[in-house]
């Protein structure tokens, strides 16, 4: 296990607030949530449904204005961020990686790789070519003219992964990888995060409840009633 | 992202289809109706067009060209008196029935020119000589007079008929723009036109004239009017005239314009709807695409790109169905069929108008989205 702590922090979130609705149907889904996440570790954010793991997870991508506290990602406080910057930022940083997948599916496996790059103006062929690149990586060079309909949903899964990585984000989002995957599958897709997915400069933070795949983490954080109760370090066989 | 956004479009192949053929209706519609109106408006101005020239003197209170108001014999001359004129002869035009060998009757039109120049004669000559109308009972006909009098087998070169119980020899059928009304013409000279009519007080229909070279036709028939008191039209503002006064006068503007309008409306309700649909089902890919970094001014690029692809290429079928509809129609000659450039141009500026409200309806939707919606 990489010593991540002794890398500077790659989110930093300080007394993070976030409510949903108001008056009597108000529900307070975070409430003050300090949390550090280090360049080379994978967390994982566990808790129950409803615990305020998805929602923490948008606040940190950027994607969901809180109420209150700060995040920095990489040093830049997302929160003093114009909307456009942040987006651009985002496209810049991060990778993600979806319950759902979300590929298009007008899209072949190497378009749909394709897409960060696309998004940040890398030409057409270039994305391409990085993309089938990407695309060997996680095993599938034989599937990259596929269109996601002609996939399985384990192959899905691993062209979300290669999409979330073509463009080296150093920050990988992932929600709920693998709850759309059988056991075995779901086993294969988290090797193939930490194989491809980890590296010194760049962390990975994992929101799932599929307690099958926890050893692959280095730390877990335990999330309930939009809390941080608990944040430890995963002991794997053969570690100390 | 161009490229994702026409994969998106042409992705989803029922809805690119429905896209398309909503649009295309709408323009085949616009596009035929706007064309079979003109056609119309043309014939109803071809009894000037037909003549070929370019001052028309009148009753000053003439509302259109078949609506014809004798004016004084005198006015010939008190035209070629005015400074400007180059040459003014007279014209009759009006209605009377031709009796047929068979003991058919059929309404004509009678038109007699000045026989010493015959200006106002069609151009174009399909059978005979259309001078021969100099011979005596010489008459010339239009090639429509042919169709609604019996047929060739019925009406042709040396044909005999009368008018007004005397007698009338077909010399010449003449190539003309079909008029509104589709009454057959007659033609032949002035002063034996005024023999075939009842006898009239005032037996003049109009003066045609033109302008000495080098002076404006609009400056002549301004001093036209101004000097004779007479009405004085170029020949493009009485066409105008006359258009305007179908317009008022008849249902057709309305009859057309409501047509043409539901083409806009359904065509922008198909469009519209579709491309929402289109949007709404794809707003989980949207939201990724946002999360993944693009941003809203990029997303409403793509739609207005996919809305502008699909349109266009709807305007192309579109257009081109409306041509081949217009081609067959010019063909029997049953309907007036004239396609302008202008009445595409209007149709693109329609069209541009329904991509780009069709559009804005996603784009707004896109811009209210929250990329966290993939994580629910």
């Amino acid at each position: 296990m990489m010593d991540s702590q002794a890398q500077p922090a790659a989110v930093r979130a300080r007394g993070i607030v976030k409510s949903f609705g108001t008056g009597d149907t108000k529900v307070m889904v975070l409430r003050g949530i300090d949390l550090d996440i280090y360049l080379g570790e994978m967390l994982l954010l566990v808790g129950e449904s409803g615990g305020g793991k998805t929602t923490l997870l948008s606040a940190i991508a950027g994607i969901l204005d809180i109420d209150d506290g700060d995040i920095d990602v990489l040093g830049v406080p997302l929160g003093e961020l114009p909307v456009g910057k942040r987006t651009t930022f985002r496209g810049q940083t991060m990778g993600f990686i979806y319950q759902q997948f979300n590929l298009l599916p007008a899209l072949t496996a190497a378009e749909n790789v394709a897409v960060p790059l696309l998004i940040q103006k890398i030409g057409l062929p270039e994305s391409l070519r990085r993309a089938r690149a990407m695309l060997d990586r996680v095993g599938l060079s034989d599937r990259a003219e596929f269109l996601p309909k002609n996939l399985s949903v384990g192959q899905q899964q691993r062209v979300a992964i290669a999409r979330a990585l073509v463009n080296e984000p150093r920050l990988l989002i992932c929600d709920e990888p693998t709850a759309a995957l059988d056991g075995p599958n779901g086993e294969k897709i988290m090797e193939l995060l930490r194989e491809v997915g980890r590296s010194p400069d760049r962390c990975v933070i994992v929101v799932t409840h599929d307690s099958r795949i926890f050893h692959f983490g280095d730390r877990l954080a335990r999330l309930t009633d939009g809390r941080i109760v608990s944040i430890e370090p995963i002991a794997r066989e053969g570690t100390a | 992202m161009n490229y994702v956004a026409l994969k998106m479009l042409f992705g989803d192949r029922a809805k690119y289809l429905m896209l398309l053929c909503g649009l295309t209706f709408a323009v085949m519609l616009i596009v035929q109706q706007g064309s079979i109106f003109w056609g119309l408006m043309i014939w109803s101005q071809s009894s000037i067009s037909n003549l070929n020239v370019p001052i028309w003197v009148t009753d000053p209170g003439i509302a259109q060209v078949d609506e014809v108001k004798p004016i004084a014999g005198t006015a010939v001359d008190r035209v070629r008196s005015v400074p400007g004129v180059e040459w003014a002869v007279p014209l009759y035009k009006g209605l009377l029935r031709a009796r047929l060998s068979n003991g058919e009757y059929h309404q004509i039109t009678l038109t007699g020119l000045e026989s010493s120049t015959l200006i106002g004669r069609p151009a174009d000559v399909l059978e005979g000589r259309f001078e021969d109308i100099l011979q005596p009972d010489a008459v010339a006909l239009d090639q429509w007079a042919v169709e609604r009098m019996g047929g060739p087998n019925v009406i042709k070169v040396g044909t005999i008929f009368e008018l007004n119980d005397k007698l009338a020899r077909v010399v010449a059928i003449a190539k003309t723009q079909k008029s509104f009304t589709n009454i057959p013409v007659v033609y032949t000279t002035y002063e034996r036109a005024i023999r075939y009519v009842p006898r009239e007080r005032r037996t003049l229909s109009y003066v045609l004239a033109k302008p000495k070279d080098g002076v404006p036709v609009e400056e002549v028939t301004r001093r036209i009017r101004e000097q004779t008191g007479l009405g004085a039209f170029t020949a493009e503002e009485f066409e105008w005239k006359t258009i305007w006064w179908v317009l008022k006068n008849t249902g057709i503007g309305i009859n057309f314009g409501t047509t043409i309008l539901l083409g806009f409306i359904v065509g922008m309700a198909i469009a519209g709807q579709t491309f929402y649909l289109f949007t709404v089902e794809n707003l989980r890919q949207f939201g990724a695409l946002k999360a993944m970094g693009t941003s809203t001014f990029t997303l409403a690029r793509m739609i207005l790109l996919q809305a502008f692809t699909v349109g266009l290429t709807g305007y192309g079928v579109g257009i081109g169905l409306a041509t081949v509809f217009g081609f067959l129609t010019a063909q029997s000659g049953g309907l007036p069929f004239i396609e302008t450039w202008q009445l595409l141009l209007l149709v693109l500026v329609a069209l541009l108008a329904i991509c780009t409200f069709s559009a804005l309806i996603s784009i707004i939707k896109l811009a209210r989205l929250e990329p966290a919606i993939v994580f629910r």
